[in-house]
């Protein structure tokens, strides 16, 4: 099958961590990465895994803008909507890592299906990534009319940008448990730990369900079947122990223990992003090289 | 009646939520708040345990809806402030408006002792909105001083009129609050403030150390009614900052009333220090998991102190109460496999 070329614009942890990733996949071809420091270190890996690296930002790239059809945003929310704008005249399919959310939101497992003609899409949060599937896996055995997550993650592995505008993170992951999970209504907590070691990222969903009888054999089978879903792009994804039921009231334990591809294994938040990142543009690739092969 | 020296808040009507399960009604709170203000108390703090947004699953649902609880609370003050505390990653700046419209005069932003960087935005917005602000490191024991120093520092540059030294867990020994406060006065401009819990029944003398090295704003807790054993007894340390000579400006008396009168018929039973609250002091952990512990022990039949005890190894932090049940779990796994 011919692979997709992609580029990544920003050579920082997260955007070294998705060349890491792409290396492995059968559909994409990485042949771009795009930083504004030449002596950052993820050019500096770009470079010696033989990629081409433009060091002047996505001004670069639009005077070569045949190296790559799709292309991974890790730069800011500020960057991101002034690369989107451009990438778009460009004709270039965008996966925005950052929390601009110029394009319409995608859980891979849950919604992945109806976004595939979007040129941009966006991945939530980290904690939405986690936690989303969970919450969709519940409410399709039966309705549920409240879920709330608590994201831990460990201080560490908590960016700057994060740490600037907090509320984003709760406000966004909220709108996703409704919109994307389609709990009645949605509640996040984050929580940063900073104990050393680090603690791998951890993520508590609770559900409350419509009807006062539960199936707990068929609930709990969803969450399973969606835990293993998950799992096939983030392997570190796992169910620390069974749903516990209380009532109506459900409640499901996860842990997320990177990849360590470039980032640390206990940043289990930051590899489920560009994992899903990636799972998403690998989609897109064979949904764009379907319709060129008929 | 001469300025005062010493600011009390009065956090019964926040931190005394997780004693009662966040089951404040509007009547008790119109109540209790009646009375403080009877008696002269500056600052009255009203939100969930947890803060503003913090009615959850993970914590506890509130009976009354908060902002209900705040607006009858600002109605029924003449003289004293309400204040509220927001915890960014639970409450968002969009609760925080409207507690401001409902006219909450003082807003206090709470990290954990480390994180202080994820309060820049809250400190600024509430100082936007016209409050005056507080800035509270929760959990304040776990780090070295030149750390806590550090933390503080920064929520001063965020523009805080005020930064306390919040002893979560109850876990500070005087001679190590004396050392802190006495840091913090030498490193920074602002008011210094103190928040002790009792666990250890050294809420007291934690209060009079920093006093004795310059704090100049003290939590206390009319009747123990906080979190673990409860903070530091407002109405006792009113009579013991008298003794002092001390001005904290409230009456005596009138607060001792109060305390008998309107806030101890709140009371499920009479906050004593027990084994699990000895136990939070001990290990270090906070004191809002004292009634989720209890219950995890319930639920898996094992010793709610070895709940407690492996929650403080794991150095986990405020707002974690998720990991109770997810250490219980694995504790009863363990004793199980143990037997078999």
């Amino acid at each position: 099958m011919n692979k997709v070329k992609v580029g990544i614009l920003g050579s920082g942890n997260i955007g070294t961590d998705l060349m890491y990733k792409i290396r492995r996949s059968d559909v994409l071809e990485l042949t771009t990465v795009i930083g504004i420091d030449p002596s950052s270190d993820g050019l500096k890996k770009a470079k010696d895994f033989g990629y081409y690296t433009i060091d002047t930002g996505i001004k670069g790239f639009l005077e070569n803008p045949d190296l790559a059809d799709i292309l991974f945003d890790a730069t800011s929310a500020k960057a991101h909507i002034r690369h989107a704008k451009l990438l778009k005249q460009a004709g270039k399919k965008v996966l925005d890592l950052t929390p601009a959310a110029v394009g319409p939101s995608v859980i891979p497992p849950v919604n992945i299906a109806k976004h595939l003609d979007a040129d941009n899409i966006n991945l939530i949060t980290c904690g939405g990534q986690a936690t989303i599937p969970i919450v969709h896996a519940i409410n399709k055995v039966q309705p549920v009319k409240y879920a709330e997550i608590v994201a831990t993650i460990s201080s560490k592995s908590a960016g700057p940008g994060t740490r600037a505008n907090i509320d984003e993170f709760t406000e966004t992951t909220a709108r996703g448990i409704e919109e994307i999970g389609g709990a009645k209504k949605g509640k996040a907590i984050i929580i940063l730990n900073p104990a050393e070691p680090p603690i791998m990222m951890r993520d508590t969903i609770y559900c409350l369900v419509e009807n006062d009888f539960v199936d707990q054999k068929k609930i709990t089978q969803s969450v399973k079947d969606m835990v293993e879903v998950v799992q096939s792009y983030v392997p570190g994804y796992r169910l620390r122990q069974e749903p516990l039921f209380d009532g109506n009231k459900i409640t499901v334990f996860i842990e997320v223990e990177g990849a360590g591809d470039y980032l640390p294994t206990y940043s289990g938040n930051l590899d489920i992003m560009t994992a899903a990142a990636v799972k998403v543009a690998e989609e897109w690739a064979k949904n764009i090289t379907s319709k060129v092969n008929v | 009646m001469g300025e005062r020296n010493i600011l009390i808040t009065e956090v019964a009507l926040r931190d005394g939520s997780h004693a009662i399960r966040h089951q404040y009604t509007v009547d008790q709170v119109v109540a209790v708040a009646k009375g403080l203000d009877d008696a002269n108390v500056p600052y009255i703090e009203v939100s969930h345990g947890d803060g503003l947004g913090g009615s959850s699953l993970q914590y506890g649902l509130s009976l009354t809806n908060e902002m209900e609880l705040i607006e009858a609370a600002v109605s029924t003050v003449t003289n004293a402030k309400i204040a509220v505390l927001l915890l960014p990653g639970i409450g968002t700046m969009k609760e925080l408006k409207q507690a401001a419209q409902l006219g909450v005069k003082m807003a206090r932003i709470a990290t954990h002792v480390t994180e202080a960087d994820i309060s820049a935005q809250h400190i600024a917005f509430a100082k936007e909105l016209g409050l005056e602000t507080v800035g509270f490191l929760m959990m304040a024991h776990m780090v070295p001083t030149e750390k806590l120093v550090e933390q503080a520092k920064l929520m001063e540059s965020y523009g805080a009129d005020v930064v306390y030294v919040v002893d979560s867990a109850g876990a500070f020994l005087p001679h190590e609050v004396k050392e802190r406060i006495q840091a913090l006065k030498n490193s920074l401009s602002i008011e210094i403030g103190f928040h002790g819990h009792n666990n250890l029944s050294l809420a007291m003398a934690n209060t009079l150390a920093a006093i004795e090295e310059g704090a100049t704003r003290i939590d206390g807790s009319i009747r123990c009614l906080g979190a673990g054993a409860g903070n530091t007894q407002t109405e006792v340390l009113i009579a013991v900052l008298n003794r002092l000579g001390n001005n904290t400006g409230i009456d005596l008396y009138k607060i001792m009333d109060v305390a008998e009168n309107i806030v101890a018929p709140i009371l499920e039973k009479p906050q004593e220090i027990t084994k699990d609250g000895l136990i939070l002091g001990y290990a270090g952990v906070y004191s809002s998991f004292l009634l989720h512990a209890q219950a995890a022990s319930k639920k898996f039949g094992i010793d709610s102190r070895d709940i407690l005890v492996e929650l403080g190894k794991r150095k986990v932090v405020g707002g974690q109460e998720d990991m109770i049940i997810d250490v219980a779990a694995e504790i009863s796994k363990q004793k199980q496999t143990a037997h078999t």
